[in-house]
């Protein structure tokens, strides 16, 4: 079949889109890492630490644990209420409550951080309080309880009002997608609700759950303003979530060092960024191939 | 058939066997929510609690009281089910709050900020009161309006060829891939990799609004491409094929009847990812810069756009504090509503638009 020109032509257009997709992908890659290399070799005094490793360390810990926190607990209220749309809510008021929950996705980070640090902290204070006097035996409520409230803690609960959205819309889709059949076939025997949900939803829906929840974190991993804005960060490795004296997180230390830095601070910075790429290109990785796994075994 | 019913329903056996459970009245958990309230109500008015407090302590009671309640009547299966219900529920009632509470803290503290000179003044020489947001506001939309330049054509012609052209080939199997991964990528990320590339060309501490553009393409094609791959699987194969019959060329039969018969949902996901990365501010913060003057040009200087305007006017608000923190709420009301302006409108165009599916 001979080819006409328009097609060879508007082809061409096309596959050079997709190709240059590959190429900005390959340009983060490259250019973080080109401006990210003079990190390795900085003197002690640029990074304040001996080497870039002890530099990045804190940091890293501070994300994953900030992140791991706030899974903990979007995670299971995801699921919860992404069950509340599919199954329990009435068709009528399904519709709605999508909607404000896609708003809440909706509404930018910084708007977050601003409502974390003015109204959600300080409120927080009391209840770190009570903790500190009644679980103060438990190293994750040492205290001495911060009195502004602007602990990794909220950090972590600011982060998990941000990923819940997008895990329950994952959940959602899936446990909608559960066979109708199965459902009915486990309420005719006499399945209550919860049984019925418990025996056909989740087992059709666990790899999608896993995989929603890696997203989510993928993504409280990255977020930035919300951490930089609420936390007031010393960069210590600690497991103490109530304290003043809290762990940063990669992206808010790039957020609130960069307007500021110049030469090889600037470097460090990047490479940091570099750091936080790779571990969220893993996580979503390892995400996506759960997820994908689970179709392939749903189809059958 | 209602003598059928009639002799089905008349107990036939000894009786030992009901042959319905005991079952609690409709009304039985709106009783025990009441009760849950009184509760809360009564540790604020005689303990003096805190509303936060005792609202816990009541859902706890609610918790506790139904499944007790059940069980004793209705046996634990059905208090099984009816403690998930109640757990389900509050679920969505504790996500609520904070969006609740976030619209309510918005509105409250930027409508009284809002007026003609906080939309129409920057913020050049302003000391104290005063000034405005204008700068930031075109900012936003400068910057905003590069990034779907560049990133429509690239995400439409590319969500083209992944479903027109790709066929699981190579590199569509790539791109299918690498979109995945953009999407994942953290906004910072995508702005420190702005400033290393632009870096390159205009020297360290470049800042200019079209390298946030940029960072923020970065983010926005993944959007596109998903939004258009999707709304072109949409199109049945009929329409392509009755094309072709005519001898149209494919590249025609793209343009000309694929694209319009999809263009409402691609339009709505470019509307949706606009809505998504005009509230971004981590890569700005990095590329763009902020500035108090008005800055029409996206390829010179620093340009102050309303995220990162909100930020620093909350977070260095100056002497006396209260006026810039003041402004950064005002602007944090004008972002959110340019944010859900374009949501609304998206989606208003998805419903009028879209092909009518099965639900």
């Amino acid at each position: 079949m001979a080819r006409r020109r328009g097609d060879v032509v508007f082809r061409g257009i096309a596959r050079a889109a997709a190709t240059l997709i590959v190429l900005t992908l390959a340009g983060v890659a490259i250019f973080l890492t080109l401006e990210g290399m003079p990190a390795l070799t900085a003197s002690a005094a640029q990074l304040g630490q001996d080497n870039i490793v002890l530099y990045v360390w804190p940091l890293l810990f501070g994300t994953i644990l900030a992140a791991v926190i706030a899974l903990i607990v979007a995670a299971p209220l995801s699921i919860g209420l992404a069950l509340v749309i599919s199954h329990y809510a009435p068709r009528r008021a399904a519709r709605p409550i999508g909607y404000a929950i896609d708003l809440l996705a909706a509404v930018p980070s910084v708007v977050y951080g601003l409502w974390g640090i003015q109204f959600f902290g300080p409120r927080l204070v009391p209840a770190y309080e009570w903790l500190e006097e009644h679980l103060g035996f438990l190293p994750f409520f040492e205290g001495p309880a911060s009195s502004t409230g602007r602990t990794i803690l909220t950090a972590s609960l600011v982060l998990a009002i941000m990923a819940l959205p997008i895990i329950t819309a994952i959940c959602r889709e899936i446990f909608a997608q559960t066979p109708r059949l199965e459902q009915e076939a486990a309420l005719a025997l006499g399945a209550t609700r919860w049984e019925m949900i418990r025996m056909t939803v989740f087992p059709y829906s666990r790899s999608g759950i896993v995989s929603a929840t890696m997203l989510g974190l993928g993504r409280a991993l990255g977020e930035t303003m919300a951490v930089a804005m609420v936390l007031s960060a010393t960069g210590v490795v600690s497991f103490n979530l109530i304290s003043s004296v809290n762990p940063s997180t990669i992206a808010a230390n790039v957020a609130l060092k960069f307007p500021e830095a110049s030469g090889v601070q600037v470097n460090i910075l990047i490479f940091s960024g570099l750091v936080l790429f790779l571990v969220t290109f893993l996580v979503n990785f390892v995400g996506r191939w759960i997820g994908a796994r689970g179709h392939v075994k749903g189809a059958r | 058939m209602s003598t059928l019913g009639e002799t089905t329903r008349k107990p036939q056996g000894s009786g030992s066997l009901p042959l319905v459970r005991p079952q609690l009245p409709g009304w039985a958990p709106l009783l025990v929510a009441a009760e849950s309230l009184a509760v809360a109500l009564l540790l604020i008015v005689f303990l003096g609690w805190g509303p936060g407090l005792s609202g816990a302590v009541g859902l706890l009671f609610y918790l506790a009281v139904m499944p007790v309640w059940s069980s004793a009547v209705e046996g634990g299966r059905k208090a099984k089910d009816r403690l998930a219900t109640s757990l389900m529920w509050s679920a969505f009632g504790l996500a609520m709050l904070p969006l609740l509470s976030l619209v309510w803290q918005v509105l409250s503290e930027g409508l009284p900020v809002i007026s003609a000179e906080f939309l129409t003044y920057n913020m050049r020489n302003v000391v104290g009161e005063g000034g405005g947001i204008y700068h930031a506001i075109i900012g936003t939309f400068i910057i905003t309006g590069w990034a779907t330049v560049i990133s429509v054509p690239v995400g439409i012609l590319a969500g083209i060829y992944l479903v027109e052209y790709g066929d699981g080939n190579r590199l569509a199997r790539v791109v299918t891939f690498l979109v995945d991964v953009m999407t994942g990528i953290p906004s910072i990320v995508a702005g420190l990799f702005a400033y290393a590339l632009f870096v390159i060309f205009f020297g360290p501490g470049v800042r200019m609004g079209f390298g946030g553009s940029v960072a923020l393409s970065v983010l926005m094609i993944p959007i596109v491409v998903r939004a258009t791959e999707e709304m072109l699987k949409l199109v049945p194969n009929e329409l392509r094929e009755a094309s072709y019959a005519l001898g149209v060329p494919k590249w025609r039969t793209i343009t000309k009847v694929v694209l319009p018969t999809s263009m409402a949902g691609i339009i709505t996901g470019v509307m949706l990812a606009v809505a998504r990365v005009a509230g971004e501010t981590a890569p700005l913060l990095i590329i763009a810069g902020d500035t108090d003057s008005d800055n029409f040009n996206a390829f010179a200087e620093r340009m102050s756009t309303l995220p990162v305007f909100i930020y620093y006017s909350y977070t260095q608000p100056g002497v006396p504090p209260e006026f810039g923190q003041a402004r950064a709420w005002g602007a944090a009301l004008v972002l959110i509503s340019i944010v859900m302006l374009f949501n609304l409108v998206a989606r208003a165009l998805s419903k009028y638009f879209s092909p009518k599916l099965g639900r």
